[in-house]
């Protein structure tokens, strides 16, 4: 096993400033960051910890250290936020109060300022995909949270593999010194709780999907594991779920799915409204009511059941916990707009809109008649400047369910073409550029709801709007 | 009925931008015009027969992936890829796929061997990847048309003596980033670092591939017709602009 003495984080005396003027230097940068938000401007939840760490470039580290109780991590492409939520409401049912980044900002500097802002004895942090090789040592965790991998921006990122080689060099150099919650239903993070010769690490917890009724007919095409890491032979595949996460055999090396610690069986989807479902552990079976909804927010809850068993957070709290969660921002929201129902589903990903579409799917079979959608598709840093994904998600799912789709953003062409080709009929497909006077024409045409699938930047400019009309909280708050 | 025989290598492993939009843009457009579509594949260890194709399209993978499949073109398909362009089949070759066309390539210090069926080899050079949206001017005999895309590579193509760019870099990074060139043109083949989906944003070029396609079955070019394309030059222009948003 690793010494555990050998730590890389950096310590006051290797470059640091000395306590005192660390002290002053976060208190300037808390001062920032409520001036910030007074001013209404925005910007609170990642400005004073850039402040900091451009002062003190090894603050991250210092504050985090001083955390006395349990630090978790949690990263994923997909549900980070929501996980972290989802966690966040079970500890408060158990009375406890972490130091979270919850804004969604999961950069360094985001975690920096929420760790400046205090206010907890222990760590609940989520963090960036790419960021996490890069300050997993400054936050030391006493537990990491791994959920997927999938493709997402990769022009910001470059290529998954790349990605989960870096993710295995990190979990092997912690082993020992953090426990790990793994997605056993996704081979990519599965992997890493397993050494080179598939001896499972210490402090490993599975958790997986054992239902087979909730099996995807056939595999998606954004499918992102086709290969084992190990060996390069093509996986087994006896079922998937959401994307590339189910049931799999490596022929080649025998790196198959390991059975998971923690399952969910019997699962009920209920359109927006939520799902059911049984989830078994080593302490027992829980019956679990989630009021978000998707197939991906249960592995979700499975993440945040496996984290909170490991916390030490009572059985029965877990599911007065989980029965009170909110959607984290825009994945799942309803929002009372001119007697319409505006529900808010943010799409990013190919894994990540198939899920949402899945959901559609179900709410056009329950309503029996066609629904009203409005689409808004922009190319910003934080959307991926990329838009290709949109070609890889199975927009076809769809085609003869919708009355009406207005598409709106900066590739708001772009989508419209995907639509036409996935089948959609024209007639009933609507471009414009502004966010505003679109999802206005959208919300006219629309019957008593309309389902609104932005981006993340296009979601940002529609709360914003919403928030100026009074119909939302803006986002930092 | 004139029909489009369409055969896609390594669909399992050179998709990774979403390669499968410009399949079921070329598919959507063929049907539309009562062109016959059919569609094979062929991956690793898998031969093909070079009569029985008239377009052949590869896209781009991980670098994994694309190892392995630059041995087992050389080994499995360099003959009959070779066959099907001197037979007068159409090729789009796309980001790996583009640098697999060449003589060389690198990958983490290593030199791999590639088809050598196109004037080029790709090298590592010190920098970042050459990412973002892309613009090219492109003449491939009716006129200059745009091409626009997006673009993200860590190896910097050179085009060898003798070789033809598919287009004039307009807006982005191109071959290298440095001679203003992209991708190559040499009868029928096409290659490009546009990667993806890059048919859905050009309906032009994909109708070119279309045409040139069928006129190899047929013996002569047909007239395609002409399909209400608002969307397709919607989306054309958009991606133009967001090229054009970008510097250099």
């Amino acid at each position: 096993m690793t010494a555990t003495g050998s730590s890389r984080r950096p310590r006051a005396g290797s470059g640091g400033s000395g306590r005192g003027l660390f002290a002053a230097k976060v208190a300037a940068a808390r001062a920032v960051g409520a001036l910030s938000r007074r001013s209404g401007r925005g910007g609170g939840t990642t400005l004073p910890g850039r402040l900091l760490l451009r002062a003190a470039p090894d603050a991250l580290g210092r504050l985090a250290a001083r955390l006395q109780g349990p630090r978790t991590v949690i990263s994923a492409t997909n549900g980070k936020t929501t996980t972290a939520g989802m966690l966040a409401a079970v500890l408060d049912a158990a009375g406890r109060r972490p130091v979270h980044n919850r804004a969604g900002s999961n950069m360094a500097w985001g975690v920096a300022t929420a760790l400046i802002e205090g206010g907890g004895d222990e760590g609940l942090f989520e963090v960036d995909e790419a960021w996490l090789p890069r300050i997993v040592d400054d936050l030391s965790p006493t537990l990491l949270v791994l959920g997927n991998l999938f493709r997402d921006q990769l022009d910001r990122y470059g290529e998954l593999e790349r990605l989960a080689d870096e993710w295995a060099a990190t979990i092997a150099a912690r082993e020992g010194r953090t426990g790990f919650v793994l997605n056993a239903d996704d081979p990519l993070i599965a992997d890493l709780g397993r050494d080179r010769d598939l001896r499972r690490r210490d402090g490993v917890t599975f958790f997986g999907i054992e239902d087979p009724d909730q099996a995807v007919a056939e595999l998606q095409h954004a499918f992102d594991a086709k290969h084992c890491r190990r060996c390069g032979a093509p996986y087994r595949y006896e079922r998937a779920f959401v994307g590339h996460l189910g049931h799999y055999l490596c022929p080649g090396c025998g790196a198959d799915r390991p059975a998971p610690d923690v399952c969910a069986t019997a699962v009920e989807l209920r359109g927006i409204e939520g799902s059911a479902f049984t989830v078994r552990t080593p302490a027992g079976e829980l019956a679990i009511d989630l009021p978000i909804p998707g197939l991906y927010n249960v592995y979700n809850a499975l993440a945040a059941i496996a984290a909170a068993e490991r916390l030490e957070v009572p059985f029965e709290l877990i599911r007065a916990g989980l029965g009170s969660v909110r959607a984290a921002f825009g994945r799942v929201e309803t929002i009372a707009v001119g007697g319409r129902a505006l529900s808010i589903m943010l799409i990013k990903n190919p894994a990540g809109a198939n899920e949402v579409l899945r959901t559609l799917e179900l709410e056009a079979e329950r309503a029996g008649a066609g629904i009203d959608l409005w689409i808004a598709l922009n190319d910003g840093i934080a959307d991926g400047r990329d838009v290709s994904w949109v070609w890889d998600a199975d927009f076809e799912l769809l085609a003869d369910r919708v009355r009406r789709v207005h598409c709106a953003g900066t590739r708001a062409a772009e989508i419209a073409l995907r639509l036409k080709y996935a089948g959609w009929p024209t007639d009933r497909i609507e471009i414009a550029d502004g966010i505003a006077a679109s999802l206005d024409r959208a919300l006219a045409a629309a019957g008593d709801r309309l389902f609104a699938l932005p981006t993340y930047t296009a979601l940002i400019e529609l709360r914003t709007l919403l928030a100026r009309r009074g119909l939302a909280a803006e986002f930092w708050r | 009925m004139a029909e489009l025989r369409l055969l896609t290598l390594y669909p399992e492993q050179m998709n990774i931008y979403a390669d499968r939009g410009n399949v079921i843009f070329l598919e959507r457009r063929c049907r539309w015009r009562g062109i016959g579509f059919s569609s094979a594949a062929a991956g690793i260890g898998e031969g093909f027969d070079p009569d029985e194709h008239d377009l052949i399209y590869i896209g781009g993978g991980q670098d994994r992936d694309q190892r392995m499949v630059a041995a087992d073109l050389v080994a499995t398909k360099r003959v009959a890829f070779a066959a099907a362009l001197a037979g007068g089949a159409a090729a789009l070759a796309v980001c790996g796929g583009y640098q697999l066309l060449g003589t060389s390539y690198e990958l983490g210090g290593e030199r791999i061997e590639g088809l050598g069926i196109a004037p080029l080899h790709t090298v590592r050079e010190p920098g970042p990847r050459l990412t973002g949206n892309v613009s090219i001017e492109v003449d491939l005999g009716s006129g200059p048309r745009i091409l626009a895309g997006f673009e993200n590579h860590g190896g910097r193509t050179y085009i060898d003596a003798g070789g033809v760019p598919l287009g004039r870099v307009l807006h982005g990074h191109g071959n290298n980033g440095r001679d203003g060139r992209e991708g190559i043109v040499l009868g029928n083949l096409l290659g490009t670092y546009l990667h993806g989906p890059l048919l859905p944003k050009n309906a032009w070029l994909a109708d070119e591939l279309i045409a040139r396609a069928i006129a190899r079955r047929e013996g002569r070019r047909p007239e395609l017709r002409p399909l209400d394309d608002r969307i397709e030059d919607a989306a054309h222009a958009g991606a133009i602009r967001a090229a054009e948003r970008t510097r250099a």
